[in-house]
Parts: C-alpha cells; sequence; structure tokens
C-alpha cells in the first residue's frame, strides 16, 4: 500500500517536474521551427 | 541554526523512494535559464535607441559597446566555474543553485536599474558581472549531482542539462521580443521592464531546481545497478584531487580538446548566417539565412543529448574521435558544396557539425569523470570551462581575420571562406591527435583511501527509480 502510494507519488511529481521545464522547451522549439519554415517560404 | 540551513549538502540527502529522474528537470531549471545568455542579443539594438527611440541618437549606446556585455558575461562564466568550483562541490548543489539563482537574476535587476539610469558600467555590473558569476555557478552546479546520481548512464544525465542550456535561446529570444513590445510605447523602449520581469522568472524557476534537487545518500547506488567489478582502462573508479587533476596531461589534453571543438563550431557558429549568403549568393537570402541559422541551433541543442547517450555505449574517447575525424571531413567538404551550388549539402554539412559542436559541450563531464572519479568532477569541470573562454576569442577572431585578409587580397566572397574551412579542419586534425594522446589517470594522482571516505558517513543504501 505504502510503495504504490510512494510510486504514485512519485509519478506525480516527475509529471509536475517535467512538464514545468518540458513546456516552455517544446514551445521554444516549436517557435523557432515555424520560424525556420517561414523563412523557406 | 543558520537560517540558511536548508540550503546545506546534509539537509538535502534523497530520502527512501526519492526518484533520480527529479533531478534532471531540477538541473534544467537553471539550465534554460542561464542559456538565455545566447539571447542577450535580441537587446543589443533595442538598447542602441534608449534616447533615440525610433533611430540612434549621439548620446546612444554603440553596438560595439553593448557587445561587451555578453563577452564579459562569458569571460566571467569561465572565470567563475574555475574559481568557485571546488566550492560548489563541497557547499552542494541546492546552495550553488540558490546562489546562482541571486546572482542571474539580480544581474537582470541591476541591469534594469542601469537601463534606467542610462548607465552602461552599471549594465557591464550586473549582467556582465553579477549574472556572469551567475552564469558560471548555474552551470556547473548540477553536473556532479547528475553523475552520481546516474553511474550508469553519466553522458545521457549530463547531456539533458548541457541540452537545456542549448536550447534556452528558443525561449528567452521570443519571450524577450515578446516582453519588449508589451512595454514600448512611442516615447519608450521597454528595456527595463523587460528585464525586471525576466529577472522575477529567472529567479523563481532557478528556485525551484534548487527545491527539487537531492544529492543521494552515500553508497547509493541504482536498483539493479552493478558497478563493474574491474575499472574499464578508460573509466576509473578512483578520485582525484581536484588542484591534482591540473598536475595530469590527461586535464590539459581534454582542456584542448574541447578548446579546439569549440573554436572551430564556435567561429562558424556567428558567421553562418552571413557565410550562407555569401557562398550562395541570390539563393539564399537574409530571412533564409535566419531560418537555417534556427535550425543549426536545433542541430546544435539535439546534439548535446544524443552525442552525449551515445558516448555511454561506445565510450568518450571513441566519440570525440568521431567529432574530430568526421568533423574534420565536413569542413573541408564545405567549400566543394559552395563549389557545386549544393545547398543540401552545404546544410547537411552544417547540422551535423552543430550537433557535434553542441555534443562537445555536453560529453565532456563525462570524459573528465572517466578520468578523474565523481568526486570533484563538477569542479574540474569548472576549470575546463576556461577552455571554452578561450574558445570564444580564438574562434570568432580566427574566421573574421582570415575572410577579411582573403577579401582585402582579392578572393571572391563566394570563396572567402574556403581557407576558414580548411584551418578549421586543421584545427581538428590538432584535436584528434590530443583525443588520441588520452590514457587513463596514474595512480599517484589518486586520492588515498582515507581522504576518499572521510565525507562518507554510514548511511542506509537502497535503491531507487
Amino acid at each position: 500500500m505504502d510503495s504504490s502510494r510512494q510510486t504514485g507519488g512519485n509519478g506525480v511529481k516527475l509529471l509536475l517536474a517535467w512538464g514545468f521545464v518540458g513546456i516552455p522547451l517544446v514551445w521554444g522549439v516549436a517557435q523557432t521551427l515555424v520560424n525556420a519554415l517561414k523563412a523557406f517560404h | 541554526m543558520s537560517i540558511f540551513a536548508f540550503l546545506d549538502k546534509e539537509r538535502i540527502i534523497a530520502p527512501s523512494g526519492y526518484s533520480r529522474w527529479l533531478i534532471p528537470p531540477a538541473a534544467l531549471c537553471v539550465h534554460l535559464c542561464i542559456g538565455q545568455a545566447y539571447a542577450f542579443s535580441v537587446f543589443n539594438l533595442p538598447m542602441t535607441k534608449l534616447i533615440g527611440i525610433t533611430q540612434s541618437a549621439p548620446q546612444d549606446w554603440k553596438l560595439t559597446e553593448l557587445g561587451w556585455i555578453f563577452s564579459l558575461a562569458i569571460f566571467i562564466l569561465g572565470t567563475s566555474a574555475a574559481l568557485l568550483g571546488r566550492w560548489v562541490e563541497e557547499a552542494g548543489p541546492r546552495k550553488a543553485m540558490f546562489t546562482a539563482a541571486l546572482c542571474f537574476g539580480g544581474g537582470f535587476l541591476v541591469s534594469a536599474f542601469g537601463v534606467c539610469l542610462h548607465n552602461l558600467w552599471i549594465v557591464y555590473l550586473g549582467y556582465g558581472v553579477l549574472g556572469g558569476i551567475g552564469l558560471g555557478l548555474g552551470y556547473i552546479s548540477p553536473v556532479s549531482t547528475l553523475i552520481k546520481w546516474f553511474p550508469d548512464r553519466p553522458g545521457m544525465a549530463t547531456g539533458m542539462a548541457i541540452m537545456g542550456f542549448g536550447g534556452a535561446a528558443f525561449i528567452a529570444a521570443p519571450l524577450s521580443v515578446w516582453l519588449m513590445a508589451k512595454f514600448s510605447t512611442p516615447n519608450h523602449v521597454g528595456v527595463a521592464e523587460t528585464f525586471i520581469i525576466l529577472g522575477f522568472i529567472y529567479l523563481c524557476f532557478m528556485m525551484v531546481g534548487a527545491a527539487i534537487v537531492r544529492v543521494p545518500p552515500p553508497g547509493w547506488a541504482p536498483e539493479g545497478y552493478v558497478a563493474p567489478a574491474q575499472s574499464k582502462r578508460l573509466v576509473t573508479d578512483q578520485h582525484v584531487y581536484v588542484y591534482d587533476a591540473l598536475k595530469t596531461p590527461q586535464f590539459w589534453l581534454i582542456w584542448w580538446i574541447l578548446c579546439l571543438n569549440v573554436t572551430a563550431g564556435i567561429g562558424v557558429l556567428g558567421q553562418a548566417s552571413a557565410m550562407s549568403q555569401e557562398m550562395f549568393h541570390g539563393r539564399i537570402t537574409a530571412v533564409a539565412a535566419s531560418g537555417l541559422v534556427g535550425l543549426f541551433s536545433l542541430f546544435n541543442m539535439g546534439g548535446r543529448f544524443v552525442w552525449s547517450s551515445v558516448s555511454d555505449y561506445i565510450g568518450r574517447k571513441n566519440t570525440y574521435f568521431v567529432f574530430f575525424a568526421l568533423g574534420t571531413f565536413l569542413y573541408a567538404l564545405v567549400p566543394s558544396a559552395g563549389a557545386i551550388g549544393s545547398v543540401g549539402l552545404f546544410v547537411f554539412c552544417y547540422a551535423v557539425i552543430f550537433s557535434m559542436y553542441g555534443g562537445g559541450f555536453a560529453t565532456v563531464p563525462a570524459y573528465l569523470r572517466d578520468m578523474f572519479g565523481t568526486r570533484y568532477v563538477g569542479a574540474i569541470h569548472g576549470l575546463l570551462l576556461t577552455a571554452w573562454s578561450m574558445a570564444g576569442i580564438f574562434g570568432p577572431v580566427l574566421v573574421n581575420y582570415i575572410r577579411e585578409y582573403n577579401i582585402t587580397h582579392g578572393v571572391a566572397k563566394a570563396q572567402a571562406y574556403n581557407v576558414t574551412m580548411y584551418v578549421m579542419a586543421g584545427l581538428l586534425i590538432v584535436g584528434l591527435v590530443c583525443n588520441l594522446f588520452v590514457k587513463s589517470v596514474h595512480q599517484r594522482f589518486h586520492m588515498r583511501a582515507v581522504e576518499a571516505d572521510a565525507e562518507v558517513e554510514a548511511a542506509p543504501v537502497f535503491g531507487s527509480q
């Protein structure tokens, strides 16, 4: 029980932590790709 | 008890069940902020119009004066990483990240003050010196922690963090432009307000990293991980004291390896836009060239993760062998791409070159760990970053000087970069030779078991994810 609660807690923490850094990074990369594609058009 | 006791290394030992996969996002919180330095140029033009607003007034700052802000920050990055590396190692990652956040965020706030007073020296002091210290501390602070948490994949772990440094400009550039547009009025350029907002955003973002980060308990190993019974020829299980590393030929060989790899890459990175337009005159426009630079930056970022991860499987020495051998071939191939007018071949060569430029940065902490052990790897990495500072001067100077020399001697602009490319290929051959000479560190430099175990206290050993 404790072990599964701990795993679940870790899962939420991991999701939050990776989302916190991943979302801005993906947004920035997408912006760059869009601008690069615009430039080629 | 000090009010800053929560920053102490002893207070951040991970509890049982802590997931090691929380460490890369903690490191990314710092690197995604400090990598903003690569996007600082977006402020240059607006800062030349702080008084004139629509165009530069005579009292406005000149671009040449503003260029020193970035150069100073990068110089201080290398210096502070070298001087404060040992402190970072001994104080622990949370204290180092916390200090880096204060310096980097504070640097923006001091710079905003300088912009308001229109005093460039305050901006030099703010972003250049204070921000530069934040850059140096922030860059090295998560390195040894990541390596300790990922003994099975040190290249991949440090590659993730250093990829963040390469990718930060993708966030910082559009965010800064958007903020300046929001705060601009017909009578005012919104640089100071943008600095203030960015200062607070970066301060908070980096503090999250400092809050998440933990160090593994002494003797910890990942679940199912079995350390090799016999250390590999080029991967030590011993530790070398930070200042003893300076006495080894390995440190200086790796110093030159990094310096030469970065010199070649940084030299052409700054000229990629002009070079592509001049080599393919009429076929690559200024707008298309800016798109190409964005594309190359993506390869620079991706290469940091991909190459450092690959190095976990093929070894660090082999990875640098690929950088130097393949790099030499590709640099030498670029003039041919120009001669036959193949834009596709040019883009391919540059994309791979920039991926290896980023890969060189990201793989070097694991190379140091293989040579000198984990105990002082962050501090040794800090000392090694002086190679980056030197390359930051060598690379652009070399490229610009050779181009100018060729043009003044009647070489057509389209061919003006050919010699540069061959010189860069030559530098990589020197790097290849340095890499071939890297052997394991002599045992006389290893810390004695008593010294190495001095900080290790009895603690439960448990596995983690």
